[in-house]
Order: C-alpha cells, then structure tokens, then sequence
C-alpha cells in the first residue's frame, strides 16, 4: 500500500519535473526542475531496492554533473527575444525530431506488445545471489563477470578527457604563471646573503 | 525503540511511526540546541586565540548569547531584494538547513543507536553533502546581485573539486571495513591497531587519509581557511549578503550544523565513533555517546583552532590543493591501502 | 630541495607550529579588559559626554556669553539668551547636537565660567536620533548627575593649566 502510494507520488513528481524543465522559461529554472526530476528517480530507484544505483544517481548527477550544468547556465546572458525569434525558423526542424520521436515510441510500443525480449539467460555467474546487499552484487558482476569490458570503458573514458583537454589546452607564453613548488622551495638561505664589507670596498651583487 | 512502542499494545505501524519521529526529533532538537552553543563555542575560542574575551554579557559568562542573537533576527524584517527571483531566493537557505539536518539519520550514536540503518549510509552521507551546495548556489544566483553571484559560483566549484578527494578518502575507509554501513564500520574499529587501539586513525597507513579529510572537510564545510565564497575582504557575505532575519538565520544554523556533522564524521570514520579510545574494558564504562560527543567537541576545537590560525587561501590555491595534491595523494593511497591489504589477505 | 625540507613539508611543519602558537596564545592572559564590569582608568582630561554644571548654591554657571556656540567647530551648539526676571543674563536655550559634536573641547576650552564641560561619561548610546539631541535641562542634568566627578577631574588638571 505504501510502496504503491511512494511510487506513483515518486512517478507523478518525475513526470512533472520533467515537464516543468522543458516548458521553463528560465534556464535556471529548467536545470533546478530537472534536479527534482533526478532526485525522484532516485527515489524510484530506492523503492525497487536498488539503493546503491539511486546514491549513485544522486552522488553523480545531482551532485555533480547538475551542479556543473548550473554553473554553465548561470552564466548565461539570455535574452528571451532572441530565442524567441528563432522560433518559427526552427520550428519545422522541432516538428520534424518530435514526429520522429513519436513514430519510434509508437514502434516501441506495438514491438512491447507482440511480445517481451529476453536479452540474455542469467546464468549461475551473473545471477544476483539472494542475501548479498545491491554493492557486492554490483561489483561482482562488474569486476568479475564483465572485468574487462569495464576496463575497456574506463580505457575510453580516459581517452575521452585526455582528448577533451588535448582540444581545450593552450599554452601562453605571455604570461608568468606562479610556479607555487618553487616558491615553497626557496629558503631565506637562498634569498640573502650576509657579508661583512671592508669600508669603502663597496658590496658585490 | 519500535518494539517498546508495540510493547504498549499498538500495532507495527503505528509504533514504527512514532519511534521514527521520536529518534527524528531526538536527533534535530539536541542538535539545534548544539548549534547554538557551537557557535558560542566557536567565538569564544576564536576570541581566546586572538587575546579577547568573547561574548561575556548575555547570561552567565554569555552563554545564553546565541538566543539573544536568534531571538533578534526572529524579530527582524525579511526582506526580499525586488530584482531577486523570490522562489528561489526563499528556498535556498531551506534547502541549506534541511540537508543539514538529512545526513545526520545515518550518524551511529551508540552500538544500535542509530536512526536509519541502511547498507549504503556513508554513500548515503555523500550524497547529502553534496547536495549541501544547492542552497548556496541557489541563494547566490537567485539574490540578482554580483558579490553573492561569485560566491555561487566559488561555491560550486568548490565542493565538486573537494568531493572527489574525499570520495577517494573514504573508499580507503571502506575498503579496510569492507562495508558502507557506518554502524559496521565503527565496530570494524575496535581493537584495530595492536588490539588495543580503536580507531582507523591510529593505522599509519590511513592516519595521512584523515589528515586529508579533515583538510578536504574544512573546504566542503566552507569553513576558514577555505571560506572563499564568504570572503568577506572580497564579496561582503557572499552569497549571504542579500538575506536578512530567519532566512540568514537559516543559512546559519545550517553552516554550524554542517561542521558538525563533519566533525561526527571524523570521529565515526576514523577515530572510532562511540567506542572508547582505547580497548579496555573500563572505559567501556562510560556510554559510547559521551565518547562520540566528546571526539566531535574535539574535532569541533579543531575547526576553530585552524580557523583561528591559518590565513584565508586564495582562490587558485585551493584549486590547486584540491586538484594537483589531495586528488593524486588521495589516488595513491587508495592504491596502497588496497594493495597492502591484498597482500595480506584482508579479503580472503 | 632537501629530503628535511620534503619531510617537512608533508608533515605540514609549518602548519603545526603554527598551531602550538596559537595553542599557547589560547591559555594566555587576555589582553583586553572583561568591558561592562571592567573599565579602563580615564585620563581627567577626557572628553565624554557635555554637561552644564551649578554653583554650589544651585544657580546655573552659563552666562551666556556665547564664547562656546562661536568656537565650536561643527557647530554643534545653538544658544538663545535673555535677561532674567532679576535682570542677570542667562540662556533660554542652550542646544547641543551630540551628531554633530566632534569631541574637541574648545567649548570647555573657551568657557569663561567653567559651565560647560566635558565630563568623563562616554556609555550615553540611544536607540532613537532625537534622543542625542541634547537641551539645557537635559545638559544641567547631566551636570547634576556627573558634578562630583566633573570637579575632581578639573581640580586634578588645575595644576597643568
């Protein structure tokens, strides 16, 4: 009775948000709504007992991923106009994608009903043991079952950000970094010299 | 406290109900009532460092100084910038307070003392501290004024710099207790260095990871010396600057009681929790809350002691602390601590 | 670098020192005075709150020469005078705006009678403006309340003048 009620208040806040963060007028608005969204699918997350999937939904993309695409819309300077204006250019483009969008769900659905598709056998390895909480099964699977694919997504993921800052990074030679190593590195011993000069022999610098 | 509550004739529910809202409100109102007084704590031991007495007049030696200063921002006007964006702007220090008071639910108090015990708690402890830096980024954009917007943005960048490393710390916590269950990662503790030392802060290979955490946990806490986003020589407040009466009230008791929790955390991860210092049987003696409230007092002179002494980082400095030093320190511990206890069958 | 320098700094040495430091300050003797209960000792010639001060017979000292209202630099003071019923010269208002005072003691200085002065109480804070804006009673009350203090501390500073 509870599970059910949690699930569709959980469901019905999802769908909502999800809404609200397409038909926001505000940027801002829109990423805050679709944090809500998030943390409601974590919640539906937790009512099917995978709570290590919804920590890490939150962990991850509330906590980060979010908050990076909060710092980047921030900084927008919208003008609501201007968007506005290009509304009509693009709308056949939108109406298009949406068609699309509509003929595959409909796809999805009449392939749902003539029939379910099993997409593999469980087997004794893969097959989630009974008393296990959702971390051990997960990493099991993970570094056991599947231990080299998910080393070979970790080997692109690394290739990706490697060539993400390839692309980004300049170098500048016309600016003097602080090179904050040196600094800690240099002692009074290095900096001064105390020397006792004859009178009018003047200092060697 | 469920079963007490059935033992009275009510049925599972209904007793389940109320012993959660009881061990609810027996966690938040203490815990409001601590704030209070941390904060009394905190300027009184700021104020002995700096040669000063402190609050000394509102009650006996100014202990009751923290009422009179809410009581006053009760009384006080609230008011709302009329550029700000109202929601928003009213939201941000509820959501600041509320997430505060959140991640305390999985803080063991004592052996079964504690109000949700779930496998994923220090995930769970995570995952709230993250969300801690909405309140601040919402306030800062929704106040429609520069000095708070920086500070938004310093906030945000922040806290996702500083919880990469504390994942990482935390992972070499979770590793050697092999659990992410709070509750079992205190008792995991008892008697770990010698047999006689409680505590993971006592093995010397994870003593530099709690270093690191206590550092990465001022930076996430935003307290001094990482407390850009409220720099008050630069931004005025940050982005507290446009909120007066129970909204800045809010963004207050919501700061300390981040501390806070941040000190429990320093006592429940590495420094045994509620069980005593040492493993002797006498000190078993004393209530394993004591224990814990004392560490956290302790943790918590830590904090103001460093407040106290270290100067205000720049900027680019924390950056690089948090990217170039903690991430790769961090990195490599967690690489020794899973390597050490490979080789000595810590697993098997 | 060192491997002194390397080890000191991954213990943060620097850090620890300075904490002992700060440590140390923590038990120490505090430098400032516990404020409402405990005063620090006033020179006689500090410059606190005006008062109007009476001769020992209970007449009121101003003469109403003005000396004071010409030399105050801020022009804080505003005098209106009159002849008295027994035909000796005195205020009918006798005003000193305390937000504009500057605290110089010319008035003190410039006074002929030593009717205006400047007495020791400086703990006269309001919660209202209008409340600083200080009249003849409230200027001879002060006077009143702070006469025995006022003429101990110009008797004090008699010899240097």
């Amino acid at each position: 009775m509870i599970q059910t009620l949690a699930f569709y208040l959980f469901a019905a806040l999802v769908i909502a948000s999800a809404v609200m963060t397409i038909t926001a007028r505000n940027p801002v608005h829109s990423v805050l709504w679709l944090i809500l969204a998030f943390f409601n699918a974590a919640g539906l997350m937790i009512l099917i007992g995978a709570e290590f999937i919804a920590m890490l939904l939150v962990i991850v993309y509330v906590g980060a991923v979010a908050v990076l695409f909060l710092f980047v819309v921030m900084m927008l300077d919208i003008d609501f106009a201007t968007l506005r204006a290009g509304f009509v250019k693009n709308f056949p483009l939108g109406l298009a994608i949406a068609g699309i969008l509509l003929a595959e769900l409909l796809f999805g659905l009449g392939a749902h009903s003539a029939g379910g598709l099993v997409l593999g056998t469980p087997d004794a390895a893969t097959a989630p043991a009974a008393n296990v909480p959702n971390i051990q099964a997960i990493g099991a699977v993970l570094y056991g079952h599947y231990l080299f694919l998910f080393e070979a997504a970790g080997v692109v993921l690394l290739v990706a950000m490697i060539g993400a800052i390839v692309l980004t990074h300049r170098q500048r030679n016309d600016v003097r970094p602080q090179n904050i190593s040196e600094q800690v590195k240099r002692r009074p011993e290095d900096a001064t010299i105390n020397t006792r000069p004859e009178v009018g022999g003047g200092v060697k610098l | 406290m469920t079963a007490f509550f059935q033992s009275l004739g009510l049925p599972f529910e209904a007793a389940w109900l109320i012993s959660t809202i009881a061990g609810i409100l027996l966690i938040a109102l203490p815990l409001m009532l601590s704030v209070a007084m941390i904060i009394y704590v905190d300027r009184k031991i700021w104020a002995a460092m700096a040669l000063r007495r402190g609050p000394n007049v509102v009650g006996p030696l100014g202990l009751l100084q923290s009422f009179a200063d809410g009581l006053k921002v009760f009384l006080q006007e609230t008011i709302v910038p009329t550029a700000a964006n109202k929601g928003i702007f009213l939201i941000g220090p509820v959501v600041t307070f509320t997430v505060t008071l959140l991640a305390w639910a999985v803080i063991p108090f004592n052996s079964g003392a504690i109000l949700a015990d779930i496998n994923v708690g220090l995930l769970y402890v995570l995952a709230i501290s993250s969300l801690g830096v909405y309140g601040t980024i919402m306030a800062g954009w929704a106040s429609n004024s520069k000095y708070p917007f920086f500070s938004a943005m310093r906030a945000s960048a922040q806290m996702i710099s500083y919880e990469v490393s504390i994942g990482f710390i935390l992972i070499c916590v979770v590793l050697w207790a092999g659990s992410f269950n709070l509750g079992t990662i205190v008792s995991a503790q008892k008697g770990h260095v010698f047999g006689i030392l409680n505590g993971f802060g006592f093995n010397p290979l994870l003593f530099p990871m709690w270093v690191l955490f206590l550092i990465s946990g001022m930076a996430e806490t935003q307290r001094a010396p990482f407390d850009l986003c409220e720099a008050e020589s630069e931004l005025v407040a940050g982005y507290q600057t446009e909120y007066s009466s129970m909204a800045f009230a809010l963004f207050w008791l919501g700061e300390y009681g981040n501390v806070l929790l941040m000190c429990a955390l320093n006592a429940t991860l590495f420094w045994g929790g509620y069980l005593p210092p040492l493993d002797i049987p006498v000190l078993y003696m004393v209530p394993g809350v004591i224990w814990l409230l004392l560490k956290i007092f302790f943790f918590f002179f830590v904090f103001s002691w460093v407040k106290a002494t270290v100067p205000r980082y720049r900027y680019d400095q924390l950056m690089r602390l948090g990217w170039k030093i903690f991430l790769p320190l961090s990195l490599l511990f967690v690489f020794l601590v899973s390597g050490y206890l490979m080789a000595t069958g810590h697993f098997a | 670098m060192s491997v002194a320098h390397l080890i000191k700094s991954f213990t943060l040495w620097e850090f620890v020192k300075a904490h002992a430091l700060t440590l140390k300050y923590f038990f120490k003797e505090k430098a400032t005075i516990n404020y409402p209960y405990e005063k620090n000792p006033l020179s006689p010639r500090f410059r606190g709150e005006h008062a109007l001060r009476r001769y020992p017979n209970g007449e009121e000292r101003c003469i109403a020469c003005k000396l004071c209202e010409a030399i105050c630099p801020a022009q804080a003071i505003t005098i209106e005078a009159e002849p008295r019923d027994d035909g000796s010269r005195r205020t009918t208002r006798y005003d000193i705006d305390m937000t504009k005072c500057i605290f110089c003691g010319f008035c003190q200085e410039a006074c002929p009678v030593d009717a205006v002065v400047e007495g020791p109480n400086f703990e006269y804070a309001t919660e209202t403006r209008a409340e600083l804006l200080y009249d003849k009673n409230k200027l001879l009350a002060n006077g009143d309340k702070w006469e025995r203090a006022i003429a101990a501390n110009l008797e004090a500073d008699a010899p240097y003048r």
